[in-house]
């Protein structure tokens, strides 16, 4: 657990306290204790066309205490806010592997725990986060770090300074709490920032100075980024008003990475006002790519999936895909049968990407938006 | 056989001489007047030990069995029909082999002498010897009534086994009421003449004001299980249970099979006999009896249901004159006149003449004898098959907790011997000789076979049958009865059950037939006979006892989900309780232990409330739905427990300081003893004894909180019942006053 830096503004203890107060009322007036938990799924989620992202819809689903398929899940509900009430009296923050402990015991009188696999109390702590409408940073939970960055730009991380520009080869680890009282921004001379799916590709443009060249900040999420990763592109955008532009692989779970990051999760609809950054451009890889850039198809191609056609086409009917572009690049790839990773690029030479690909993409304004 | 006779002389030279003299026998003509002179009188003893194995004396433990039976079955009929509720004394002595020596234990001895005592109207001196030294004497064959007895033979036919056994005579002690003394008589047979000796007679001042006692020394073999002595009595005590048995065994201590019900049953109506149900012979001797002087009078005055008008019918489509002297009426008229009686469109016979044992009395002897949850009993309407009334009726007592005694324990070594020839005596000549080892061989193999069967296969219901009240011990599968419970579907009722055979689990079906005729496979009346309309009724009455058992299963199962449940939100109920406790702190505190005892009281409402307990704990008053079925549980019964039938041990020994005020309708109650728990055939002390060890059963009408006249349940006695049930101790149900 690490000394957490600031109280939020809402009084957390006082919302928490709410769910105590439903589950007495209801022992007091003889009936089942139960709590509204906003439905997290497809179902639930609106896109909301002006602001460009996936907001919340307003389906509640009543977790009952006293029925057998819910009774475990509320009570792991109320310990897991009760876990939250002690971090807050305390002013810790612990991650959420460390709630899964601080929660997990064998329950009197019987051979069962509260808890046995992490899963379990992670999906509660986003019930919870929507249910109390608490992010769960607030809820002094952050979820394991993952993600570096490396750039022209020198902020500040719990008071220490880091430069961008001199943070080694691995560059510097994105905590998942990135929020002001913890992350400042000192000085920034980058143009862009540049969101890239893989940790290996970042090395090669990080190994490069890329960022030196091209006046930018690159940062990676290890896959889907993670929410500290999120919100740290967000205030880029919002704080220091720069382009972001996301680099994936010409897969279908590469554009889920990159709506994830323009218009929120399904998941987490409700956090994505403050995570979702509509302005987010999708710079590569493009169906059409290959093709323009006269990739060996043969040496690259992976073919597509079952797995993948069926995602592909998910997605092709989800609202924030409907833009004729973003049509045309997904039946192309459809067309073509075939994904290919980042990686593919490096077919051609070493330095393609940096040299090459990138900055003709940028020069050209090749993107999606 | 012609081979034989055609054999030509040239293969006959080829064989072996002495094979050829064996294939060229002498065929002998007898001439009439050579049959003439072997023409004689059978004797009865012949006939007796030709016949041995109809009468039920085919094999020693049989026939100690049978003996038993016989002694039992006229002494029930005799009370009955006096309308006096029986008392009956069984008792077992071993008697000294042949050799003069005295056998090391009951189980080795070959020698026993039976008593059976009763408190009926005794007999009267001048027919003492007849009726127990005449083969074909009795008072129950002349009419047709429902009764135990019927032929005449039982008794003397027990008394004779005994005498060419043991050579001992039957000894009748009997005392008529308001004869000051009783008669004592040693009889034994005349077997050439089938008459009485009367060896002896002197009188005894007997305690008794009235009854009858025989002894009996013979052959026979003790021997526990199925099949038993001890088996019998038990099964008849609960076909029977307004009688009381106290059996002295060979071993162990005595028993007591208790008094169930204190009324006798209905007395039965003798009928006349219906066209459809007699043969032609019987046809024949009764135009032959008959005192009518014209047919058709004979056939209105001596069948039911056939009125003058429908005798001249009769007589009418027969072709035979009405008034014809019906002693005239034979050879083929005698057939004509059969066949249009069966063909005649007649009325079914009254069924009033039937006396059923009752729901409650089965109950009663269920419940009495067999330890279990879950008792009921259905009779159903009375029917008819082949012109003869009948009544079937059923139950079955149900354990939750497998205390059932397993049929079998001693089952292998029963079944083993009934497949082997007699180990000690061959039934031409009555000679002793040792089982060959081929014998011995195949006994081994049997019994190794039937060890197998058991370990493997899963416990069957126990199934207990009965024909006019008398238990039906061999033959099981050939009757009628396991036909129809094999039948039945019990899947529907919650029961396990593979195809064709009895239901699993520890569970006792009770058939009982009750008829003026009970249609028999044999004369060794064993299994009854399997006719459509028998089958029928008895898988209704099944039916009908499997449906309540499966409402009572079902709610015990949807009351246990109930309970899993319920436990299951308990558990959780400390956890939420307390996270509340930590999320209002210094938000408005919580007093977390009320709160998990209001959490608690909601989960119980949700999760069925109090019927749940009720139903698997039978709390204080839980109503039972059930018609005529008693539900068991660990708190306490329930359900249509007749009055009179409880006998609480503890109210006969309750202190002073349950004064009779409190409860000033409290009936007098007898113990009970229930030999039923695992292990049957241990013998337990009777009831009485154990009352006097178990002093705790004092405190459940201490208190005097109960109301009389309402259903009590004692706080106490509900604490008690348990132990009491599953110590085996003397156990009793406490008296429940409705
Ligand atoms: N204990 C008894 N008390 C009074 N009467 C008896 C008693 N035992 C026998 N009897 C009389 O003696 C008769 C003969 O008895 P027995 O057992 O030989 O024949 P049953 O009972 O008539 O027919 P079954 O051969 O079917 O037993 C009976 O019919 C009955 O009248
Ligand atoms: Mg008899």
């Amino acid at each position: 657990m690490v000394a957490k830096a600031k109280k939020t503004k809402r009084d957390l203890p006082e919302a928490l306290a709410k769910l105590a107060d439903e589950v007495i009322a209801a022992a007091n007036k003889g009936r089942t204790p139960s709590l509204d938990i906003p439905v997290r799924s497809l179902a639930n989620v609106r896109f909301n066309e002006q602001k460009r992202y996936i907001e919340m819809g307003n389906d509640k689903q009543e977790r009952e205490f006293f029925n057998v398929n819910m009774a475990k899940k509320f009570m792991q509900t109320m310990c897991v806010a009760a876990a939250c009430r002690q971090l807050e009296d305390e002013g810790k923050t612990t991650s959420i592997r460390d709630l899964f402990y601080m929660i997990k015991h064998r329950i009197d009188g019987s051979s069962e725990n509260t808890v046995d696999d992490q899963s379990e109390s992670d999906a509660v702590i986003e019930d919870l986060e929507v249910t109390a409408q608490f992010i769960r940073e607030e809820l002094n939970l952050f979820a394991e770090n993952k993600g570096a960055l490396a750039g022209e730009i020198t902020l500040v991380d719990s008071g220490d300074t880091i430069d961008g520009r001199a943070v080694g080869s691995g560059g510097w680890a994105i905590p998942s709490i990135v929020e002001q009282d913890v992350i400042q921004f000192k000085k920034c001379s980058a143009q862009f920032v540049l969101l890239i799916e893989k940790g290996a590709v970042w090395h090669r443009l990080n190994q490069d100075k890329f960022w030196r060249k091209h006046k930018c900040i690159i940062l990676h999420g290890g896959g889907q980024p993670p929410r500290g990763v999120r919100r740290l592109c967000y205030r880029f955008v919002n704080e220091l008003k720069l382009p972001l532009y996301v680099y994936v692989d010409n897969d279908p779970w590469g554009y889920y990475i990159y709506s994830v990051l323009k218009q929120g999760s399904i998941n987490l609809a409700f956090e994505s006002q403050r995570m979702a950054v509509p302005s987010a451009r999708f710079i590569g890889l493009s169906s059409f790519d290959p093709e323009k850039y006269g990739l060996d198809k043969k040496a690259t191609a992976i073919g597509l999936e079952e797995g993948d056609i069926r995602r592909a086409k998910e997605i092709l009917a989800y609202p924030w895909f409907q833009s004729k572009e973003w049509q045309k690049e997904i039946h192309n790839m459809l067309a073509n049968g075939a994904k290919f990773e980042l990686e593919a690029l490096t077919n051609k030479s070493i330095s393609f990407v940096t040299e090459e690909y990138l900055p003709r993409k940028i020069k050209e304004k090749d993107w999606l938006d | 056989m012609p081979s034989r006779k055609a054999a030509p002389p040239v293969v006959a030279s080829k064989i072996a001489p002495e094979a050829a003299t064996r294939r060229k026998p002498e065929v002998k003509r007898v001439t009439a007047q050579e049959m003439a002179a072997k023409q004689r009188d059978i004797s009865v003893a012949e006939f007796f030990q030709k016949n041995r194995h109809l009468l039920g004396f085919d094999n020693p433990r049989k026939a100690l069995l049978t003996t038993v039976k016989e002694a039992v079955d006229n002494s029930l009929d005799a009370c009955e029909e006096a309308g006096i509720l029986p008392d009956i004394k069984v008792k077992i002595e071993v008697a000294r082999s042949g050799d003069g020596t005295m056998p090391a234990s009951p189980a080795q001895a070959e020698r026993f002498i039976v008593s059976v005592e009763d408190n009926g109207p005794g007999i009267v001196k001048k027919n003492i010897g007849k009726v127990f030294a005449k083969l074909l004497y009795g008072s129950k064959f002349h009419r047709l009534r429902m009764s135990r007895g019927q032929q005449g033979i039982g008794i003397s036919a027990a008394g004779m086994y005994g005498q060419l056994t043991t050579g001992k005579p039957t000894k009748v002690t009997s005392k008529i009421e308001k004869e000051g003394v009783a008669h004592v008589f040693e009889v034994s047979i005349d077997t050439k003449k089938n008459e009485p000796v009367e060896h002896e007679t002197s009188t005894d001042k007997w305690d008794r004001e009235h009854g009858t006692k025989v002894t009996i020394e013979l052959e026979g073999r003790y021997q526990k299980g199925k099949g038993s002595v001890d088996e019998y009595l038990e099964l008849t005590s609960i076909a029977n249970p307004h009688a009381a048995f106290k059996y002295v065994g060979p071993e162990g201590p005595p028993k007591e099979y208790p008094r169930g019900v204190d009324y006798l049953p209905a007395a039965p109506r003798e009928i006349k006999p219906h066209p459809y149900g007699i043969e032609l012979g019987m046809l024949l001797k009764m135009l032959q009896d008959t005192k009518s002087h014209w047919l058709s009078g004979f056939l209105s005055s001596e069948f039911v249901r056939v009125s003058p008008k429908v005798a001249d019918e009769i007589c009418k489509a027969a072709k035979i004159s009405p008034r014809a002297r019906p002693r005239d009426v034979m050879g083929k008229d005698a057939e004509v006149l059969y066949k249009t009686l069966q063909t005649t469109k007649l009325m079914s016979p009254p069924t009033d003449c039937i006396s059923p044992i009752g729901e409650k009395a089965i109950l009663a002897g269920l419940y009495k004898e067999i330890d279990g949850d879950f008792y009921t009993a259905v009779t159903r309407p009375p029917a008819v098959y082949r012109g003869n009334p009948f009544v079937i009726e059923a139950g079955i007592a149900f354990g939750n907790k497998g205390f059932l005694p397993k049929e079998g324990e001693e089952a292998p070594a029963a079944a083993a011997e009934s497949e082997l020839p007699l180990e000690n005596g061959d039934e031409k000549n009555g000679s002793k000789r040792p089982a060959t080892l081929a014998e011995l061989r195949k006994a081994a193999r049997i019994k190794e076979k039937l060890a197998k069967e058991e370990e493997r296969g899963p416990e069957l219901a126990r199934l207990i049958r009965f024909a006019n009240r008398v238990p039906l011990v061999y033959q099981q599968t050939a009757c009628a009865t396991y036909k129809a419970a094999t039948e039945v579907g019990w899947r529907k009722y919650g029961l396990t059950q593979s195809r064709g055979s009895l239901p699993q689990g520890s569970l006792c079906l009770f058939v009982h037939m009750g008829s003026v005729w009970v249609p028999f496979t044999s004369e060794s009346k064993e299994a009854i006979a399997d006719y459509d309309e028998i089958r029928k009724e008895i898988r209704l009455a099944l039916q009908e006892c499997g449906r309540r058992l499966g409402i009572h299963l079902n709610k015990i199962a949807k009351a246990k989900y109930e309970m899993s449940r319920r436990d299951k939100f308990a558990l959780y109920i400390k956890e939420v309780a307390e996270a509340c406790g930590k999320l209002k702190h210094k938000y408005g505190a919580v007093n977390v232990e009320k709160l998990k005892k209001q959490l608690q009281a909601v989960a119980e409402k949700v999760t069925g409330g109090e019927d749940t307990e009720a139903e698997l704990n039978r709390k204080e008053n839980a109503p039972s739905d059930l018609e005529n079925t008693i539900i068991v549980t660990e708190k306490g019964i329930e359900g249509a427990v007749p009055e009179g039938l409880l006998p609480a041990k503890t109210a006969e020994s309750a202190p002073a300081e349950a004064p009779a005020a409190v409860e000033p309708e409290k009936k007098e109650v007898k113990g009970k003893s229930k030999t039923k728990a695992k292990g049957k055939g241990e013998s337990k002390p009777p009831a009485k004894a154990a009352q006097a060890a178990v002093p705790d059963d004092i405190p459940i009408y201490s208190g005097g909180k109960q109301v009389a006249g309402k259903k009590v349940k004692g706080k106490a006695g509900a604490a008690i019942q348990p132990q009491a049930r599953k110590g085996g101790k003397g156990k009793s149900k406490q008296k429940e006053l409705f």
